[in-house]
């Protein structure tokens, strides 16, 4: 692991060391679990499911429930529709969800069971509901399950009724309850009428109140899906994530859409808080977030010697790497190597034109990209910071690099679910991590004669 | 059964016995539909092989196979740490339409070129399974390239069998890795089998073993390498103790080398002091036996007052036990009884007929068994029982602790070590501090008049 990693960088075409992604199932499921008494339900073998339970299970540290067809040898050759149909009549039966969200493996998908019409042969008992998404294992990540599973809740549920509520819809994409919280809060401070599809908040942060709900209150409501299309535009965040949910509820009910960055960093946030402000009317920014900006820039200013041009490595997910990146350059910081697992040019000329703005010459960014190629560039040209997933943990200890958790998954750390980094708040808690991280880092390897107590 | 109507599928009433009734139906597949905790077949492959240390796996399938079984164990490591990497073809659609071999034939390539490796598993996943890549020939044909490096094939699809399946898939691999070289003089020393080094617990019996004189040839697979592992026939016994995973392996050296077995277990006083004392007798010479019952004799009188004291925190407490294999379930059994704690539940993924069996006869006789539960489930008994602990896994744990239960974790992830004497005193110190924790007093609300 520490010392595999060659420094002789060699072009790879058939292997893939080190993931910096997953697959789609795992993103349906984690969408799925942000809608109101909705049970995800996989259509494959066993593993996968389980698989998804216990990653979601290892960073949110809540149980993710979770349902799967269970195929066997037998279902594999003569198709999966039997095991289908028993396995959501099994579900409706014992844990009682509103919706089922049935999402695909790479096995059902192969076979070619064909969900759409082996469901309309489910009987689904009155006031319930059953949705289901595309996800092949084999095509694009866990990114790409994500949204695929909000285009099969779009899909389903949503219409126009020709009577507008007067609401936006909020898209947030592949966010923490802590990010969602907070995107929230800003909506609500700005005065905005709002339905935000999907919310794992107040499900994946459930409190503990000694009794195990298997499903708690957070959610978005079947109601407010199917709302969706008579909402007045679509406020989505992150282009990457959000495009495609945007473009089936366009399809479908015509309802437009705004794409905005994930608001990670100044800018972004600043871009968030003005649309915010516009589709509610309200006028003016208010002031409470005149005043969290100004004490974010006051922070920045405090403590940028302790970062300013330090050279940093940032991985993970596309739109929270794009966000990142934008936050790291308002530091006065480097990206020096920028890499998602995801495929997609849109990500790669994302970036070139945020590094273009501030004249950053030598960044190395690529997508479809995986960890152990990162590693590489890292021995041959260090940096002084990795932000990104528990999975940069390996190169962080083997090159001696400290290390910034953000995106997903976070496997080996507590709390951080709940604390945000997105909204002006949530940039001072990114901005506490990497400048502490540095001085952390200056306290324990320096000599003992210039250790500082006051800085 | 006393169980709330509605909780438990019909389909699974068969599935779940009282302390005194027989015939518990297990080592089925799980029903449709319900939050099941089990893993599948590729995964028992994975996690029984991936402890060798200097090995390569190649993953044949879409990311996600090779993702989540990526560093899955806290096993370590006293030489390489190239297991701990993860390879994987990566499949794409183009790949499953038109045969992912060339892409497989291409990534072990890539492997050996690049790693200089002496040994490569690649599985097949689902997807594999389905589609048709023949693994085994393409495993052959980059032997025949590459005549230095073992290349071995694991079929592994998902879906054809229960995770217990993939362990005897894993057993096989071993047992084609070791074949060839089957006729090996005999030297003193015992093969220890179903061991994976989770922090650290292989160095611990180890330490044990040789201190009474007595050598581990080889682990299977805490701890192991290529060469060692290749040493194997030449044992004179081995002892197992993870039977669900590695019983078949000791039965296929048993049939084709035959070297005797014996199943043991390091997980408690009792069965760690047993199982020296078995070994030392089946193997050794008076001298090997007396300094085992010496060594038995010290550390028990350095454990046992200890637990002493953790006894009078923790008796009288009840457990509910809902691990992967039937042996473990029946250690912790007989360790909360030597605490003084009752197991009110007990459940495996993967128990056999046998292990239930035993299970039945040391358990209280109100004791709830279950095979293959899902959460409903165990909430539903944990609530009945009124327990105070739930030992598990990594998904079992959030529900404990929010049905405001203390848990302790006995999976293939801990980061510490529950073998041994050692073990012992690190497992009590756990049950204590999780059952005794002052945050339970906090659970409930503030109103807690």
């Amino acid at each position: 692991m520490l010392d595999l990693t060659p420094n002789e960088c060699v072009e790879r075409e058939a292997l893939r060391i080190n993931p910096c992604k997953t697959c789609q199932p795992v993103g349906a499921v984690y969408a799925a679990l942000g809608v109101h008494r909705c049970m995800p339900y996989s259509h494959g073998s066993q593993g996968c499911i389980s698989y998804h339970r216990t990653v979601l299970s290892r960073h949110f540290k809540e149980p993710a429930p979770a349902v799967s067809s269970s195929f066997t040898e037998g279902a594999s050759v003569f198709g999966g529709g039997s095991n289908l149909k028993t396995g959501v009549k099994n579900v409706f039966e014992i844990y009682k969800p509103d919706i089922i969200a049935i999402h695909t493996t790479c096995l059902s998908e192969t076979i070619g069971d064909d969900i759409r019409s082996i469901i309309q042969d489910i009987e689904v008992p009155d006031g319930k509901y059953l949705v289901h998404a595309n996800t092949p294992s084999y095509v694009g990540s866990h990114v790409y399950g994500y949204y695929n599973m909000m285009c099969g809740f779009i899909n389903y549920l949503s219409e126009s009724t020709g009577v507008p509520n007067g609401k936006v819809a909020i898209f947030p994409g592949w966010m923490n309850p802590g990010d969602l919280v907070e995107i929230k809060r800003l909506a609500d401070i700005c005065g905005l009428k709002y339905i935000m599809f999907p919310d794992q908040s107040g499900v994946m942060d459930a409190p503990l109140l000694g009794t195990y709900e298997m499903y708690p209150e957070g959610g978005t409501r079947i109601s407010e899906i199917k709302d969706l299309g008579n909402c007045r535009c679509v406020l989505a965040l992150g282009e990457m994530i959000s495009a495609e949910p945007c473009f089936a509820l366009e399809r479908k009910c015509k309802v437009p859409h705004k794409m905005i960055p994930y608001p990670i960093g100044v800018e972004n946030t600043d871009e968030f808080v003005m649309q915010t402000v516009k589709l509610s009317g309200i006028g003016n920014v208010p002031v409470c977030l005149e005043n969290e900006r100004g004490q974010l820039i006051d922070m920045m200013i405090d403590s940028h010697q302790h970062y300013s041009q330090k050279k940093v490595a940032i991985y993970g997910d596309p739109d929270t790497v794009l966000g990142v990146m934008s936050f790291v350059l308002e530091l006065g910081m480097t990206p020096k190597y920028v890499i998602t697992g995801t495929f997609g040019e849109r990500f790669d000329h994302e970036a070139a034109r945020i590094l273009e703005v501030y004249g950053v010459k030598d960044c190395k960014v690529k997508s479809n990209a995986d960890l152990f190629e990162l590693h590489q560039w890292i021995k041959n040209e260090s940096v002084d910071l990795l932000i990104g997933t528990t999975y940069g943990k390996q190169i962080a200890k083997a090159e001696n690099i400290p290390l910034v958790r953000v995106g997903f998954p976070v496997l080996d750390r507590y709390v951080h679910s709940y604390m945000p980094i997105v909204g002006y708040r949530g940039c001072i808690r990114l901005l506490e991590m990497i400048t502490n991280v540095f001085l952390d880092e200056r306290d324990r390897e320096c000599e003992d004669k210039d250790l500082e107590i006051v800085l | 059964m006393n169980t709330e109507p509605g909780t438990i599928l019909d389909e699974r009433k068969a599935f779940i016995r009282y302390g005194q009734e027989s015939g518990i139906k297990c080592e089925a597949d799980s029903v449709s539909g319900a939050v099941s905790q089990r893993a599948c077949v590729y995964c028992g492959a994975r996690v029984v092989l991936n402890p060798i240390t200097d090995a390569f796996h190649i993953v044949h399938g879409p990311i996600g196979c090779a993702s989540y079984t990526w560093d899955i164990r806290g096993s370590l490591t006293s030489g390489s740490d190239e297991y701990r990497n993860s390879y994987s073809t990566d499949m794409t659609e183009k790949d499953v339409i038109f045969g992912g071999e060339k892409k497989l034939s291409a990534a072990i390539d890539e492997v050996v070129e690049k790693h200089s490796p002496s040994l490569i598993f690649v599985y097949a996943t689902c997807i594999v399974g389905v589609i048709g890549d023949d693994i085994g020939s393409v495993c052959r044909a980059a032997e025949a390239r590459h005549p230095n490096v073992r290349i071995i094939p694991v079929q592994s699809p998902g879906f054809s069998g229960t995770k217990s399946h993939g362990y005897k898939l894993a057993c096989e691999a071993l047992m084609d890795l070791i074949r060839p070289h089957y006729d090996q003089a005999k030297v003193k020393g015992i093969n220890f089998l179903g061991d994976y080094n989770l922090a650290g617990e292989a160095w611990i019996v180890r330490g044990y073993l040789e201190s009474i004189g007595i050598p581990i040839i080889t682990t299977f697979t805490g701890d192991s390498c290529h060469k060692n592992l290749i040493r194997a026939p030449s044992a004179q016994m081995n002892i197992v103790q993870c039977a669900g995973s590695m019983t078949y392996l000791a039965k296929c050296m048993e049939n084709e080398f035959g070297i005797p077995y014996m199943k043991i277990s390091f997980f408690g006083v009792e069965d760690t002091s047993a199982s020296l004392l078995r070994i030392s007798q089946a193997v050794g010479t008076e001298e090997n036996i007396c300094a085992a019952k010496e060594l038995i004799a010290r550390e028990e009188a350095r454990v046992n007052p200890i637990l002493k004291e953790y006894k009078k925190r923790l008796q009288g407490k009840k457990a509910a036990v809902y691990v992967g294999g039937g042996f473990k379930a029946i250690s912790l059994i007989r360790q909360f009884n030597a605490l003084g704690m009752k197991t009110a539940m007990v459940g495996t993924q993967t128990g056999t007929q046998e292990d239930y069996e035993i299970i039945r006869q040391i358990a209280d006789s109100d004791t709830v068994i279950l095979d293959d539960a899902n959460p409903a489930e165990l909430e539903t008994f944990m609530k009945e029982k009124d327990v105070d602990i739930l030992v598990g896994g990594v998904k079992e744990r959030p529900l404990a602790y929010k049905l405001g239960v203390a848990f302790c974790d006995h999976n293939h992830e801990r980061r510490h070590a529950l073998a041994g004497y050692e073990g012992v005193l690190n497992f009590v110190k756990e049950i204590d501090a999780s059952i005794n924790s002052p945050i339970w007093n906090y659970v409930g609300g503030c109103d807690r008049s």
